[in-house]
């Protein structure tokens, strides 16, 4: 019996690997975020210069240009720029996904609460959301990281405050599709509580277009992370983060400019791919796409 | 020469499980004046063949294996697409199911019916009496108004500007039969015109359709679900199952002695007048999958009727006039 | 069993940016009675207000005024626990099998669902509601095998069963039956319309059928109203109905019905 159940959802999955499969771009998407991912967890181990990752230092080689030792150079304290790259992925990648994950939950909580009370709770808690869109995200998130303080986890929730509101109007938005569904007529009719029709016909339903916007957020959420760091209010060197990488590194442009761009190259692909990836998932998700 | 005339379309269209035969060497020929009801259940592919005609299935995924789709002679399937996208409108107009999703909603009743009718006046002038540039334009107009109030809808000048919402959806119809008309095409293909509507506005809708075939000298192929619609308002009627024409000709011929085993169950399956409750006679079985089908007939396996002849080939349409693909046609249940 | 009392149904207009809409009267004064064990018909064209009804009669919605008495208790009377114990007794098929059934849920658990809410009631265990759950399966008609599947799987006349088979969990008294054919083949329709006279005579059934369909209407009702603009215009036995309608608007619809028929 659960082999039957298994097998129906191995053929939803089968058909939409399908399709997603038809897309280059997609595939392209997958493919990048499967390595990103992949450094992000082994990246540190793989690192062919651990001791500059831990912060040590190897002045004689200073700003060495990519050489075979040295595939992304060195920088002004001599440590190997790949090793800092790689390790920096986790960082990076974790405070991203940090921030998507966090935001989503804070995010879906109050669109399906709006949207399924309706009425003044879904008045009050959508003109707070508005509140919070009228302030830059940037700026919010600096101001509470000055306020909690630098490092790793003050940055991931002072940025995921100012990212639920795009949750909690999509999932608002669903919810209130979704209400008017014949099948959640049909539960109401047999007498389904208002918790069970949300938590069981509604809520399931949603899930494709959230873990769309999700991935498709992730690339950004990684980039303000590491604007966070560039402007200095983020992770604080020797701890390598790709956004305090090419802040460092900028005051070096363009004579060595390989340690401005190896990290921003870095982060580029991994946006990249995070947002084809998206884009991916969402011709595959998307309802409308569907049938 | 037959207005259309369709021989031996095979038609393909690649989905994840694999290719599906959806047309399987369909022959069909309209002449002017005749109203061919194309009937059958969901998936038989009489759409498809509405879509064809028009050239209309998107390739890919659809693929013609075979076949030939002759207009007025001409083979629409070896048309270069310009040529094929000056026909629909003149030589071939269209009306589907939904009258609510075919009008644009953003541009007023007039706006619509004056541009279809300038740009059929572009490759056929005698449509706006060879009136060109402002002329044109007001021409147009009179004629948009013309072809409203033509299609029964009541004080047609004023209702120009309307936009479509301000109209019902049988009066939405209208307008779109007005659309379709207003090339002066020689066939009409009308996909389900009435499924959305209701019985009353139904009726009405087909008696226009009626009266236009007559006055425009037009052939039609109406595809429908409903054998109640084609009894009413065809000359002529070809059901298909599972991608062939099973049975076709004349419409009292084929309704009042239906010689095809699928023809007989849709006939037995509609609860007509003095069926008793209980009596009705659905139809056992599935539709065959049609990416591997049945090597014989594609009726074969819910057929009383079948035997090992008819599971090892396509049965031919047999019979002038009204034919019949079977190989044990008969007007009696076995 | 079932009694609509001179009901109302006001929407009230809009007070928008872009223009007031005025009040709009669905139900004017329909007053209904439907008999323990009858199927009874109502046929209507869009508009007529007969999905306004129907969400009365589920009290999805509250009548303007006037009474809706089930088995003689004023729903409007009931409190929200009496309500949602009711509403076990009366359960309802949708038109349209695709939309009425979540995507997400498996057939064993559309089906459970009813039995579910109503455990208090029902005083079922898990392991019985799964055996009732293939109970039903097999009683409309379709295998226990199926149990494990997901709605996507079926096609329209197999959900159409999957509904019925919902709406017969909880043992309920009366089925209301919106449009339940309409979406589906004909040679399907014959097998629903078949399956529910059977569940009907075997179960001892109360129907309120509602379609547009008047041949369907004469094949499966014993007493059919006509409703137009929100008011009952023509009422009596199906027969009666169809052979010597009394109002112009059921001859006018019995005109337009499309029959194979030649003379």
């Amino acid at each position: 019996m659960t082999h039957a159940v298994a097998s129906a959802r191995g053929q939803a999955l089968r058909r939409g690997w399908f399709r997603f499969r038809q897309s280059g771009l997609s595939m392209l998407g997958a493919a990048l975020v499967v390595a990103v991912l992949a450094i992000a967890i082994v990246g540190p181990w793989i690192a062919p210069f651990p001791g500059h990752v831990a912060g040590g230092v190897d002045t004689a080689n200073r700003f060495l240009a990519p050489s075979l030792a040295h595939p992304f150079g060195t920088n002004e304290l001599g440590q190997d720029v790949l090793s800092l790259v790689l390790a920096g992925t986790r960082i990076s990648v974790l405070a991203g996904l940090g921030v998507v994950v966090l935001g989503t939950l804070f995010g879906t909580l109050v669109g399906a609460v709006a949207g399924f009370a309706g009425g003044w709770t879904d008045e009050v808690l959508m003109r707070l959301s508005d509140l919070k869109l009228t302030i830059p995200g940037l700026i919010l998130a600096m101001a509470v990281a000055a306020a909690l303080g630098a490092g790793l986890l003050n940055m991931v929730i002072a940025i995921a405050l100012s990212w639920w509101p795009g949750y909690a109007r999509l999932v608002r938005g669903e919810v209130l599709a979704r209400k008017e569904e014949v099948y959640v007529a049909a539960a109401r009719a047999i007498g389904a509580s208002p918790a069970r029709i949300l938590f069981r016909h509604v809520l399931p339903n949603i899930v494709s277009p959230v873990v769309v916007k999700m991935s498709l957020d992730m690339g950004f959420a990684i980039l303000t992370v590491a604007s966070l760091g560039f402007i200095g209010i983020g992770v604080r060197p020797p701890t390598p983060e790709w956004g305090t990488l090419l802040s460092v590194s900028r005051s070096y442009m363009p004579d060595f400019w390989w340690t401005a761009v190896f990290p921003g190259l870095a982060m580029f692909v991994a946006i990249f791919g995070f947002n084809l990836l998206g884009d991916g998932l969402r011709d595959v998700l998307d309802p409308r796409a569907r049938r | 020469m037959a207005l259309l005339e369709i021989r031996d379309l095979h038609l393909a269209m690649r989905s994840f499980d694999g290719e599906a035969h959806v047309l399987n060497g369909i022959d069909l020929a309209v002449e002017r004046r005749e109203v061919w009801g194309l009937v059958g259940d969901t998936g038989c592919g009489k759409s498809l063949t509405g879509l064809s005609v028009s050239r209309l299935v998107p390739t890919p995924p659809g693929r013609f294996l075979a076949g030939e789709i002759r207009f007025e002679g001409r083979d629409l399937l070896a048309c270069p697409e310009a040529e094929v996208a000056e026909l629909r409108g003149t030589g071939i107009g269209m009306i589907f199911q939904d009258p609510t999703t075919n009008l644009n909603p953003a541009f007023s009743i007039r706006t619509q019916l004056v541009d279809v009718a300038l740009s059929a006046a572009r490759r056929d002038p005698a449509i706006l009496e060879g009136a060109r540039g402002r002329a044109a334009q007001a021409a147009a107009e009179r004629l948009a108004a013309a072809m409203l109030d033509r299609v029964g809808i009541p004080d047609a000048a004023a209702r120009l500007g309307d936009y479509p919402h301000e109209f019902s959806g049988g009066m939405r119809q209208r307008v779109l039969i007005a659309m379709a008309l207003i090339g002066r095409p020689d066939l009409l293909i009308a996909d389900e015109p009435t499924t959305a509507l209701d019985v009353s506005v139904q009726a009405q809708i087909l008696r226009l359709i009626r009266a236009m075939v007559e006055e425009f000298d037009m052939g039609v192929l109406l595809i429908t679900h409903n054998l109640g619609v084609v009894a009413q308002s065809c000359t002529h009627v070809a059901v298909m199952y599972a991608g062939n024409i099973v049975e076709s000709g004349p419409v009292r011929a084929v309704l009042t002695t239906p010689l095809h085993p699928y023809t007989r169950a849709l006939l037995q399956a509609i609860p007509t007048r003095g069926v008793v409750r209980g009596a009705l006679r659905g139809l056992a079985g599935a539709v065959p999958n049609l990416i591997a089908p049945p090597p014989g007939c594609r009726f074969a396996p819910r057929c009383p009727r079948a035997t090992d002849a008819c599971r090892a080939a396509v049965p031919p349409p047999r019979g002038e006039g009204h034919r019949v693909a079977c190989l044990h046609p008969g007007d009696r249940d076995a | 069993m079932l009694e609509i009392e001179n009901v109302t149904k006001v929407y009230p207009g809009r007070q928008g940016m872009f223009g007031a809409s005025p009040p709009v009267t669905a139900l004017s004064g329909v007053s209904l009675a439907i008999a323990a064990g009858e199927s009874f018909g109502l046929v209507g064209e869009s508009g007529s207000g007969k999905t306004t009804l129907t969400r009365c009669i589920l009290r999805l919605e509250a009548p303007t005024s006037g009474h809706i008495r089930f088995d003689g208790e004023d729903f409007a009377r009931l409190t929200p626990v009496a309500l949602r114990a009711m509403r076990a007794r009366i359960q309802i098929v949708f038109q349209d099998p695709f939309a009425s059934l979540n995507p997400r849920m498996s057939v064993h658990d559309i089906v459970t669902e009813p039995m579910v809410i109503h455990r208090a009631t029902l005083g079922l265990g898990a392991r019985q509601r799964s055996a009732r759950a293939a109970e039903l399966l097999d009683l409309v008609g379709l295998g226990p095998q199926h149990l494990h599947r997901h709605p996507h799987e079926f096609s329209g006349g197999q959900r159409q069963r999957i509904c019925i088979a919902r709406a017969l969990a909880c043992q309920p008294a009366m089925v209301l039956l919106d449009e339940p054919t309409s979406a589906l083949d004909v040679s399907v329709q014959a097998q629903v319309l078949n399956l529910l006279a059977d569940l009907q005579a075997r179960l001892g059934l109360t129907y309120l059928f509602i379609s547009h369909d008047l041949g369907v209407i004469r094949y499966v009702c014993d007493r059919t109203a006509l409703i137009w603009r929100g008011q009952i215009v023509e009422e009596g036995t199906t027969e009666r109905v169809f052979d010597a309608p009394a109002s112009d608007y059921a001859r006018m619809l019995i005109a337009a019905m499309p029959e194979v028929r030649f003379d």
